[in-house]
């Protein structure tokens, strides 16, 4: 211990002391004078964490030293919030007036399969605690999807990564960067020769760079990228139509006819909230009737799409390149007669489908999903030129990724590589191939083949596991990027937050490759937009410091959007690709696989809000299923839960049954992004991994698939077992024309007691009288609003087992309905529920001790505190909206996600009662703002989370006693209904009933086909 | 006193065993040394000792649920959304119309002048203590936070918070409360002659002094049994309204709310029948071992199981009708959800348990129309128990089968009771026994001084007429 006292000795220079100072980035705390110049023998001292020799007897003196080398050590830990020392720009304030409980919006993206949703994310106090769309940017458009809203608690995590890791054991960021330095020099000698890289879909122009400059530095290391849930259909495909790789934008609020052959557009794709916003935008209960489009959907296995669909037809996957055929070729295309009848397709269907379609010329739009092979996305490109719609509902541009290659090739390629020996090293960045790689590749088998595995991830997931060097990414909330929307808009992604861990960026690791190891990020891709402004690539800005802080403030950088490129059509190409497809249906049952709706394609399995998540249409939560139709069940005579084994080849896979009205027949689709062996505590060992059945070749579909039944059972956890309305008017329906011919129909299917018929003197509402109302053909279904209210409510997940006795504490839920005579083909509701904050609230009057009441200003409020758990509310409420801690649901003892939760709303105890509160401290925080500019609240100034989520604006919020707002004009709609209004309860949050545009010829041929 | 007619002129004719409600040959004497030595003298049997240490197990395991409760939460029920009660309130219920029959016999035949409850009016009461404290703990401890259970009671305090009066479970802490405290006034003041005989006749200090210590002076001298006969009149006249009124209060729990199958008009009445029914099931299911185990078939007669069955058939049939108008208005009323409702019962998931209760309740029940069925006793213990578990069913169908299926086919559900729902059921009827086996060790099971009362039908004195209690020795 004499050394710490006495130091070495040696003199210091006191002015090194100053520079190394002003170097330092953060916070700097420096116990003494030898810390700051590392003098060795205390530099030493400190890292060692019991210093050697253990004294003895403390005494005071030691005692004294050992407190103070606490105090140092304190300034080392990560442990307290901190904003990331750059300079980052809020969207709306600047950064000196934080104010605690005053958040803070910063715009940022969020990315998912490489391309960026503009996103600001609240803040409280340096605290990143929930995200919303950008409205400015234009694959957000103010709107998020699940994924984006979940990303949130992905960040506070306890089970990311938090260390290197070096052969499964922890070590510092130093030895890798040292580790690198040896390989750099190797490479130096050998060009790069066996260095490869893989990333997902690459479109931050950064990253690109940085790539692109280590491809340089070493010409023969290779850049492979791999994602499970690819665009390499979509890419192929344009490539056969148009002989190179365009992407192709949809502009849907100018379509009156679309066609979806497999396209999920409303849901999957990395420009689906613009999609779904465009859609809806010429089907809402506003839009004029003439106006309507129309939505005909053949799918396999039913999507969010299916669902809106005005014709949706469950075809298999195989017979829907029959349907372009058909079409094509009725639509003067020089196809080969395709056999309809052995799909089982009635031609005089695509006869009046065909119909519509020309009737609508430049007015339609054929879509056709990733899931289909290229040569149908070919024609559907030439269905949209025949039809003259290039240039009007779908546009060309160059493609936004950086590297527009085929996925499966790429790593296939890679894989052979690993197989003949000539990789050497490779460095995987935030891919997880070991889990995701197609089966036929044997990719963790290859791996021990490469003397070099380096893995960058936020998990130490499945790859890790078989990587010899593991290194902790940094969230996106964390980190310094950029990327690109769909359109090619660029967004800067600032951090909100310092790493929580000692993690890194992928920017920050290839700058390592570069040999500039611990280069920030911050400068890295500031740098790069310093040379693209001194290059003129981005303008309209005087200086660089404008244009950063512009561009950081309004989360787009203008007009780096491509324009609409020409193309020209090759069918030379579709013809011989056409030809060598046999035209007759494949025998046997076909295996469908999908991403997951809310773990996609498992990267998001940690996550509890999207576990616990109820699949839209299935309603499972917590794992995937073999999803079949009932008259496939009915054949195989299982039930749910009952576990099949699915085989194809020598590959098999157990998986329970779920038996889903509306799949297709000989069809069995099950989602990837299941079965999980190391995504962490909450997603591993979950449901049924799907990756083992697929193949490179056959990435979404496959014929022949062999089902045996086993005696074992399953019990699969769904949050709504009832799919039938019960002949009771919850969803309220009519067809257009219905609609036209007697607009009061909504009216007619309920029984709305007269106002008075009540003993007591009406309650009057003077001030302002909340409530909401959903246009039920605007709501897609998405549950998006589910997993924006647990973020802003702090809604604890509760886990399988409770979710599996009904126990979910989702404050909205989205109602499905099932509904229509056949089984096979039913039309499928959404119908998002919450809180109807009734006037005469049955829970209120039930209470004891009065804990629910109902406010001035009609809020049903829950006063967490006077609750004491009785359930009688609950019992009463005929909406079973109201949501119970029967146990100490939230998470009172993890550090982390305290740093997630909402500071404006309780975190509930258990044995008490919650509910939706209209985001009561939403409308609170605008009444104290209007209260200090001495005015009314306005339309639109309390936007509740659902709402603000929404990427079709189906939910509106406001004052209904304001005539003029949003809100009163559509309570003032002839399809405004409430449910249960029978029972008197005079429920604030009303529907605007649900409108289809059937095409009558269609209609009677499927009226036709079913007597 | 035309009411005493019949048993007078039955008197009159030869012993009728099946028309007595004291076995003849009784004197003053015998019937104070045979109730007071269950208590004093008799060595306590073997049984009693087996059927204790049951019940006291039963009761640890109530303890042990009671804990594990507290620490954990309602979670570990099989409570859930839509279905917010189960066995707590099946249970609640269930015990508090087991808790009727006690006051019923005591304050209602009192004032009828049915004289055939005396000799089970003491473990009748006892009996309706010891239930509802069983239907008490479910309220308490359903709650989700069971330590702040004083919030239900009006009292001034600093949080400002104060009971919601439109709210029937603050209707019902009154009733119960309310409820408890006379049913316990009126058996302890029933008990007061007794206790001083126990007092006089007790051969250890130790007991001379409880039970002189719980007979508050009892002198018998005729200035007490005046006052005594007078609070004892009043306190059943105040109790008779109870009887009504605390199964009305129970049912509003479920008739005052909008739920198809609990929004009722008719569940008052059809509460009180079926209180009635299953307390007087529940009586005669304790009485027959009673009267077996301690030879006290001289004192608990034929004609009083009699009696009771009868009154048991009475009750069933109204419940009966109950069940038929509950379908009736169902149909009649043209609501989809009631009629939705009815056919569940009858349909749905629970449908074995509705059947169930129509055999247990009102199959079961029309043996009893039978004389010989009345009087055979294994019968009517069978029917008993079988009534006993019916009523329990009816509470079931009615919480559970309600709740599940209610408006919004999306959010049913269904109810599953956890292991830990039958170890608070089990419980609770092990401190209902222990409680019971402690009253049959420790206070006479038989109200000693009215059985005296009784002595001058069975043996006429020399006047010929009946002796008021006031009359009759009261100390050996």
């Amino acid at each position: 211990m004499e050394v710490v006292e006495k130091g070495s000795g040696a003199p210091w220079n006191i002015a090194a002391l100053r520079e190394r100072l002003a170097e330092q980035r953060g916070r700097v705390f420096w116990r003494s004078l030898e810390e700051l110049a590392e003098d060795q023998a205390f530099v030493q001292f400190l890292k060692s964490e019991f210093p050697t020799p253990p004294p003895a007897e403390v005494d005071r003196r030691t005692f004294l030293k050992l407190m103070g080398a606490s105090l140092a050590l304190a300034g080392l830990s990560s442990a307290c919030t901190r904003q990331p020392t750059e300079q980052i720009f809020p969207y709306t304030r600047a950064p000196e007036e934080i104010i605690p409980g005053r958040p803070l919006f910063y715009a940022t993206a969020v990315t998912l399969g490489g391309f960026a949703y503009g996103v600001l994310v609240e803040s409280h106090m340096g605290r990143p605690t929930k995200i919303e769309g950008n409205p400015q940017h234009p694959a957000s458009l103010g709107a998020t999807d699940v994924f984006a809203q979940a990303s949130i608690l992905t960040l506070y995590d306890p089970d990311r990564s938090q260390v290197v890791l070096y052969r499964g054991g922890i070590n510092a960021w130093a030895a890798f960067w040292g580790a690198l330095t040896i390989e750099r020099e190797r490479w130096r000698m050998t060009r790069g020769a066996g260095m490869r890289i893989l990333t997902e879909t690459v479109t931050s122009p950064t990253l690109a760079d940085q790539l692109r400059q280590v491809l340089a530095l070493f010409p023969e290391a290779r850049w492979h990228q791999y994602e499970p849930v690819s665009r390499d259909h979509q890419k192929v495909g344009a490539r056969l139509a148009f002989g190179r790789v365009v992407e192709a934008q949809y502009r849907l609020r100018e379509a009156r006819v679309v066609l979806s052959l497999e396209a999920d557009f409303l849901a999957w794709g990395p420009d689906h909230l613009r999609q779904a916003r465009e859609f809806i935008a010429r089907r809402r209960a506003e839009t004029e009737p003439a106006e309507w489009n129309r939505l005909y959907v053949f799918e396999s296995t039913p999507s969010l799409t299916g669902a809106m669909a005005d014709h949706r037809f469950p075809v298999r996957s195989s017979a829907i390149e029959a349907i372009a055929r058909a079409l094509a070729r009725r639509l003067g295309l020089p196809v080969p007669e395709p056999d309809l009848a052995s799909f089982g397709i009635d031609p005089r269907l695509v006869e009046a489908l065909a119909r519509d379609l020309e009737r609508h010329r430049g007015e339609s739009l054929v879509l056709v999903g990733e899931t289909q092979p290229p040569l149908v996305h070919a024609l559907g490109h030439a269905l949209n030129q025949v039809l003259g719609n290039v240039g009007r509902t779908v546009i060309y541009v160059e493609p936004v990724e950086a590297e527009p290659i085929e996925h499966v090739a790429s790593l296939r390629e890679l894989a052979e590589d690993m197989e003949a020996g000539r990789v050497d090293a490779l460095f995987i960045l935030g891919a997880n191939p070991v889990y995701t790689a197609p089966v036929d590749l044997d990719f963790a088998e290859r791996m021990d083949r490469v003397r070099l595995r380096v893995h960058l991830g936020l998990y130490e997931d499945e790859t890790a596991q078989l990587c010899h060097w593991h290194l902790p990414e940094s969230h996106f909330l964390e980190a310094w990027s950029d990327g690109r929307a769909p359109d090619g808009t660029v967004t800067i992604l600032q951090p909100l937050i310092a790493p929580l861990y000692e993690t890194r960026s992928a920017h920050e690791v290839l700058a390592a490759l570069l040999g500039q190891a611990e280069r920030p990020g911050y400068e890295i891709v500031r740098e790069y937009w310093r040379r693209q402004f001194q290059a003129g690539r981005v303008g309209g800005f005087s200086d660089f410091e404008t244009f950063w802080r512009m561009a950081l403030h309004e989360g787009v950088v203008p007009g780096t959007n491509p324009p609409p490129t020409s193309v020209s059509l090759q069918w030379a190409a579709i013809a011989v690709e056409l030809a060598k497809r046999p035209a007759r249906a494949p025998e046997g049952i076909e295996i469908v696989f999908r991403p997951d709706p809310t773990v996609w394609d498992g990267r998001f399995a940690n996550n509890g809000w999207l576990q616990e998540l109820p699949k839209p249409i299935t309603k499972l939560t917590w794992e995937n299923a073999a999803m079949i139709s009932p008259a496939l069940a009915e054949r195989l005579g299982v039930k749910n839960g009952e576990v099949i084994e699915l085989q194809r080849g020598d590959r098999r896979v157990l998986a329970p049954v779920w038996i889903l009205p509306g799949q297709a027949p000989e069809t069995v689709t099950v989602h990837l992004g299941y079965g999980r062996w190391r995504a962490g505590r909450v997603g591993s060992h979950l449901g049924v991994n799907a990756y083992r059945l697929r193949t490179s070749e056959a990435p979404w579909f496959e014929v022949g698939i062999e089902i045996r039944r086993t005696d074992r059972h399953h019990e699969l956890v769904s949050t709504q077992d009832h799919h039938s309305m019960e002949g009771r008017h919850l969803v309220r329906v009519a067809t257009l024309d219905d609609y036209r011919r007697n607009p009061r129909f909504v009216k007619e299917l309920g029984h709305d007691p007269p106002p008075d018929l009540t003993l007591y003197p009406e309650h009057r509402y003077d001030g302002y009288s909340w409530g909401m109302v959903i246009d039920l053909n605007a709501c897609i279904g998405c549950n998006a609003c589910i997993i924006a209210c647990q973020a802003e409510n702090n809604i604890p997940v509760v886990g399988k087992r409770e979710v599996k006795i009904g126990r979910e504490m989702h404050w909205i839920r989205i109602d499905r309905y099932f509904e229509g005579r056949d089984l096979e083909r039913p039309d499928i509701y959404h119908q998002p529920v919450l809180c109807m904050h009734c006037d005469h609230a049955p829970c209120e009057v039930v209470c004891p001790t009065g804990a629910t009441v109902h406010s001035h200003e009609g809020l049903n409020q829950m006063t967490y505190n006077r609750c004491v758990g009785t359930r009688y509310c609950s019992n009463n409420c005929p909406y079973k909206v109201r949501r119970f801690n029967f146990r100490l649901y939230a998470d009172w003892a993890t550090e982390t996600l305290k740093m997630q939760r909402n500071p404006d709303v309780t975190v509930r105890s258990r044995g008490v009662m919650e509910k939706c509160t209209y985001c009561v401290q939403r409308i609170n925080a605008a009444r104290i703002e209007a209260k200090k500019q001495d005015r009314a609240i306005r339309d639109g100034e309390v936007v509740t989370a659902c709402q603000q989520a929404c990427p079709t604006e189906a939910i509106v919020f406001g004052n209904l006693n304001d005539p003029e707002s949003r809100v009163a004009r559509w309570k003032a709609h002839v399809l405004n209904y409430g449910i249960l209004t029978e029972l008197n309860t005079r429920p604030r949050t009303t529907y605007l009933a649900r409108l289809r545009n059937p095409n009558p010829e269609v209609a009677a041929l499927l009226e036709e086909g079913k007597s | 006193m035309s009411e005493e007619k019949g048993p007078r002129v039955e008197m009159a004719t030869p012993f009728d065993p099946r028309a007595a409600i004291l076995a003849p040959g009784h004197t003053y004497a015998s019937i104070t040394d045979k109730i007071s030595a269950l208590v004093l003298t008799r060595r306590t049997p073997r049984g009693w000792f087996l059927g204790f240490t049951i019940a006291f197990l039963l009761l640890m395991l109530l303890l042990f649920t009671a804990a594990y409760l507290l620490a954990t939460g309602v979670g570990i029920w099989g409570v859930t959304v839509p279905v917010g009660w189960g066995f707590d309130i099946i249970n609640f219920v269930w015990w508090i119309g087991i808790g009727h029959a006690g006051t019923l016999i005591s304050a209602i035949l009192l004032l009828l002048r049915q004289r055939w409850r005396t000799s089970i009016n003491r473990f009748a009461e006892a009996m309706t203590l010891f239930a509802v404290a069983c239907a008490g703990l479910y309220p308490l401890l359903h709650m989700g936070r069971p330590w702040l259970f004083y919030w239900l009671l009006p009292y001034p305090n600093t949080m400002g918070t104060w009971p919601q009066p439109r709210s029937p479970l603050v209707w019902d802490v009154f009733a119960i409360t309310t409820y408890a405290t006379v049913s316990f006034l009126f058996w302890f003041i029933g008990l007061i002659p007794d206790l001083a005989t126990l007092r006089d006749r007790a051969r250890r200090r130790f007991w001379r002094i409880l039970y002189g210590f719980l007979a508050m002076g009892w002198r018998g001298s005729a200035r007490h049994w005046a006052r005594y006969e007078m609070a004892y009149l009043l306190l059943a006249g105040l109790a008779t309204p109870l009887v009504v009124s605390v199964h009305t209060v129970v049912s509003f729990d479920f008739a005052i709310s909008i739920i198809p199958g609990w929004h009722a008009t008719i569940f008052p009445p059809y509460f009180v029948a079926g209180a009635i029914y299953s307390g007087f099931a529940m009586v005669v299911t304790l009485a027959i071992p009673l009267r077996k185990f301690y030879e006290l078939e001289d004192f608990i007669t034929m004609k009083h199981l009699d009696n009771m069955a009868k009154i048991m058939l009475a009750t069933g049939l109204i419940v009966g009708y109950g069940y038929m108008m509950e379908a009736f208005m169902a149909w009649y009323s043209g609501n989809p959800y009631e009629r939705y409702m009815i056919l569940n019962r009858l349909r749905g998931p629970y449908a074995p348990v509705y059947w169930a209760l129509l055999v247990c309740n009102v199959g079961v029940l029309q043996a009893l129309w039978s004389a010989r069925v009345r009087r055979n006793v294994r019968a009517l213990f069978a029917i008993a128990l079988v009534v006993n578990v019916g009523m329990w069913l009816e509470r079931f169908v009615i919480v559970v089968t309600s709740l599940h299926r209610d408006f919004l086919p999306s959010s049913w559900g269904m109810y599953r009771p956890t292991i830990f729902d039958w170890t608070m059921f089990l419980g609770s009827i092990g401190l209902f026994l222990t409680l019971m086996f402690l009253f049959i060790r420790l206070l006479p099971v038989i109200s000693i001084f009215e059985m005296r009362a009784l002595l001058p039908e069975t043996a006429p004195t020399p006047g010929g007429g009946t002796m008021r209690p006031a009359e009759a020795p009261t100390t050996s």
